[in-house]
């Protein structure tokens, strides 16, 4: 091996770009971060191309009248149908739901985290839970429609609607708030213990309230999705059209998603403008529950 | 009883019958040393499942003085300090054979409620663990869970703020989250918390090992002024600081079973701290605290 | 001073007993699910054969209780995998760039950009998404490129395009989470050794991050089986077996919205045919999100 050919091949002097990358080496290099960075813009991309397009379609629609939009009825003339109902019936629904799935999502995530024993029931559970979060939602809805409209008989009411989203979004309640819980340190807990706090007085009084920032912050994300769903209130059979708003838990109920997928589907466009409008809505309606949901996070998080 | 042990020369037996008797407070030189006895630890072994952590631990531990446990790392002091308060119940497979008595009592009876001994038997950690709630609500969180009903709550926490040397820093800002105190004051705060629920003992395990020079040197004067009212049991690595504070002075060192690879520790040497320090009568205490191993 | 034990504190044993309560009634809840399913797909089973079902390459139910129908399940299947495969197509390739852009190329500002913009793609209802698909995706970009004649208004490829975009940020995120964990010693010493970015990112992160990658894929391709709204929107309700993506199919998930848009008696064979396809899709969902979670408990072992 001859020294000399080695030093000359490790001089100074090819220490400069190039000196090993051949150039079609660094043409591959240079193309690859072209179409990395193509791939993720195509993302944003579509992302802003929706928005925009649902803003271009709707906007007008929405802006000429905006309170007639907001307080009327459905109607067969699109100029005239407004989502009243449907935007009551969702803000109906999305309260209603919370009450069903949050004192029970954080109970079982209390458990799991802190009093639940090693054994083969709790892994059980865990995994069980872990499943129900990946089933479709369409499917929660042929248990709404089998179990709580037809066999407990509560017919397609605001009841039935609420229980199903709520069944629907409690495996993803029951993960965010262990994640919290599980982030609180394990000193905290030792320093109640210590003090003479049994396991009920540590756990509601220091580890709870530590974990409760982040637990609001995911279970109103959470919440945010299930006020987008439409496949499982369509299976109960929630109307579409109604003219009325619910007194009373075994009243029909209809929810936005629902109204926009009726009126995306007719053919006449100015029903299209309808949907469009009603999307900016609802759009509008999580980016406020979002909002709510992040400032709560970056004000009241605890860094430990 | 004497299963386990191995054959002891005649030399080894002397020096266990003279560490019993100093244990059980005779005293260096045979006499009877006039100290209540809070805890009286009667051949203790503590297992982690099947890992034997510490074995055959005599001592006692006296009303109104500071014990301090030094040795190596690995020797078993922080779990014994943890039995003390059963905090060592909450490691699963954790179990101690032997007697611990506390004023009399069997700590590990059938009946005893570790929530109970834990209200009695105090505990300060090694990094400081405020809650994440204001200055005020740490404190009087310990007497709102007992059940104490002070007459009133704002005394009873400056009283205990004062008793941690805290006060005058802190009186002002009683509200404010205990996380924005600096790593000594926090520390102090903690020994408040503690000292808020009026208990008879206070263990520290390590408690100044996280802390600068600065707060060390506080927090040992506030453990002169806290035996008065308190019996304090120290776990710490600072040969100095066991040597100035306390009054006596328990040398544990791990040894390796014939064998085996795993090392359990044992008790090797307790007395008073200037005994232990200035004529230890064990070898091994005088390679420690000469600074030759450890 | 005694130590003896207060009164047994009832209370606590109370409330752990809730709590556990709650945890269990996640198990209730997909007892309720299987259930429902089986009871009612057995009663369709009754009517229909199993064998005709699961190889019948015709999906007519008949007309009013659907008696005399045709339920052969395959052009279902069918219009599902087109969707599913389709949506991978779109999704993998741009999940997997924007995943290896935000972890090895991206800087923190962008970064702090480009997530949060996945995060509002993920959260588009997908009534909405299927708007986009309905009134851009196909005028404006498909019948542009193959042509009016051949592209139908109802198509596969605009269904599979909006799943792709749902799916994306689950590809993205889940697999940026894998690559960002690939420990740094393993970049450092391939950088040492002098290898461009492109090279450590291909040869390095990825195919030790393959695992997470590979779960990723799977779970979005369980949610895109699930996907119903989008499907029903953009892809139109005509059961066919086809391979050709411009024209209109139905899926399984579809089929079931249409149905339930009907009118279908309780007990009538088109009613039990739901459920019969939503075992379907429950069976499926549920293989592929258990075969997910054991790739990556299967090779998260590696780096422990």
């Amino acid at each position: 091996m001859s020294s000399a050919a080695s030093a000359g091949a490790l001089a100074p002097s090819r220490l400069r770009r190039g000196a090993t990358r051949t150039g079609a080496r660094i043409f591959v290099d240079a193309a690859f971060s072209v179409v990395l960075f193509v791939g993720t813009i195509v993302g944003v991309v579509a992302l802003a191309t929706l928005i925009w397009t649902i803003v271009d379609n709707g906007w007008a629609r929405l802006a000429a009248d905006p309170a007639a939009f907001l307080t009327s009825y459905v109607s067969r003339l699109p100029a005239r149908a407004g989502i009243k109902a449907a935007l009551v019936g969702s803000a109906y629904l999305m309260l209603l739901t919370t009450l069903f799935c949050f004192p029970i999502g954080v109970g079982a995530a209390m458990y799991l985290e802190e009093f639940a024993p090693r054994n083969r029931v709790t892994n059980f559970v865990e995994a069980n839970i872990a499943n129900l979060a990946g089933v479709p939602s369409v499917v929660y809805g042929l248990l709404g429609l089998g179990v709580f409209a037809r066999f407990l008989r509560m017919g397609p009411s605001l009841l039935a609607g609420a229980l199903t989203l709520a069944v629907m979004s409690l495996p993803v309640i029951i993960v965010t708030a262990r994640e919290s819980i599980r982030a609180v340190p394990e000193s905290i807990r030792l320093g109640a213990y210590a003090l003479g706090a049994t396991k009920w007085q540590t756990v509601r009084r220091q580890v709870l309230p530590a974990a409760m920032p982040g637990t609001l912050t995911g279970t109103i994300l959470a919440l945010s999705r299930a006020i987008g769903e439409t496949a499982p209130l369509l299976v109960i059979g929630l109307p579409i059209v109604i003219f009325t708003l619910p007194n009373d838990l075994r009243d029909p109920v209809s929810a936005l998603p629902l109204l926009i997928f009726d009126w995306t589907s007719r053919p006449q466009p100015a029903f299209a403008e309808a949907a469009a409008a009603a999307s900016i809505v609802l759009l509008a309606l999580l980016l406020a529950m979002n909002a709510v949901a992040i400032f709560l996070r970056n004000r009241y998080t605890i860094r430990w | 009883m004497t299963q386990g042990r191995t054959q002891v020369s005649q030399d080894e037996e002397q020096r266990e019958t003279r560490l019993l008797e100093v244990a059980r407070g005779k005293g260096v030189n045979g006499r009877a040393e006039l100290a209540e006895a809070v805890f009286r630890l009667d051949d203790v072994h503590v297992f982690y499942g099947r890992f034997l952590a510490l074995r055959g631990v005599n001592l006692q531990i006296n009303k109104n003085q500071i014990t301090a446990f030094i040795g190596p790392s690995g020797c078993g002091k922080s779990t014994l300090i943890r039995c003390l308060n059963r905090m060592n119940d909450l490691i699963p497979g954790a179990r101690v054979e032997g007697k611990i008595d506390y004023h009399g009592q069997d700590l590990y009876g059938d009946g005893v409620d570790p929530v109970e001994v834990r209200r009695r038997i105090g505990m300060v950690f090694q990094k400081p663990n405020p809650f994440p709630k204001s200055i005020y609500d740490n404190v009087a969180f310990g007497p709102k869970v007992i059940g104490m009903q002070p007459e009133s709550m704002d005394e009873l926490v400056e009283r205990s703020l004062r008793g941690a040397a805290l006060w005058d820093e802190v009186k002002d800002k009683l509200r404010q989250n205990a996380l924005s105190l600096s790593g000594g004051q926090q520390q102090r705060l903690c020994i408040a918390r503690a000292i808020a629920v009026e208990p008879d003992v206070i263990l520290m395990d390590e408690p100044c090992s996280a802390l600068d020079p600065v707060s060390t040197g506080r927090i040992e004067d506030l453990m002169e002024e806290l035996k008065r009212d308190y019996t304090i049991v120290i776990v710490t690595h600072n040969m100095q600081q066991a040597a100035r504070i306390s009054d006596r002075t328990a040398f544990f060192t791990a040894e390796a079973a014939p064998g085996s690879g795993d090392r359990t520790g044992l008790l090797v040497e307790y007395d008073r701290t200037d005994a232990i320090f200035t004529s230890p009568a064990d070898k091994r205490t005088e390679d420690y605290v000469t600074g030759r191993f450890g | 001073m005694s130590i003896a034990r207060r009164k047994a504190r009832t209370g606590e044993r109370v409330i752990v007993n809730a709590l556990f309560a709650c945890a269990v009634l996640s198990v209730a809840v997909t007892i309720g699910i299987v259930a429902v399913l089986l009871v009612d797909a057995v009663a369709f089973f009754r009517d229909s054969s199993l064998g005709a079902f699961l190889t019948g390459t015709v999906w007519a139910p008949g007309q009013g209780s659907g008696e005399g129908g045709s339920y052969g399940v395959l052009p279902l299947l069918n219009g599902t995998l087109m969707i599913g495969v389709g949506s991978l197509a779109v999704g993998l390739p741009l999940g997997v760039l924007t995943a290896i852009y935000l972890s090895e190329y991206a800087s923190p500002r962008v970064r702090g950009v480009l997530k949060p913009t996945l995060e509002i793609l993920a959260g588009i209802p997908t009534v909405v998404v299927g708007y986009f698909a309905l009134q851009f995706i196909t005028p404006s970009l498909l019948r542009p490129i193959f042509g009016s004649e051949r592209v139908f208004v109802f198509n596969a490829a605009a269904g599979a395009i909006a799943v792709g975009l749902m799916i994306l940020p689950i590809i993205a995120s889940i697999s940026e989470d894998a690559m960002r964990s690939v420990p740094s010693s393993l970049r450092e010493a391939a950088y040492g050794l002098g290898s461009t970015r492109r090279q450590v990112s291909l040869r390095v992160v990825v195919p030790a991050a393959l695992s997470g990658i590979a779960a990723s894929v799977i779970l979005a391709f369980s949610r895109a089986v699930g996907e119903t709204m989008a499907v029903t929107i953009a892809a139109g309700n005509s059961p066919k077996m086809t391979l050709n993506f411009l024209t209109s199919i139905q899926t399984l998930t579809a089929s079931i919205a249409q149905t339930v848009s009907g009118e279908a008696a309780a007990g009538t064979v088109r009613y039990n045919a739901l459920f019969a396809l939503g075992m379907m899709l429950f069976v499926i969902t549920l293989a592929m999100n258990l075969i997910s979670a054991r790739i990556v408990r299967r090779f998260r072992q590696v780096y422990s």
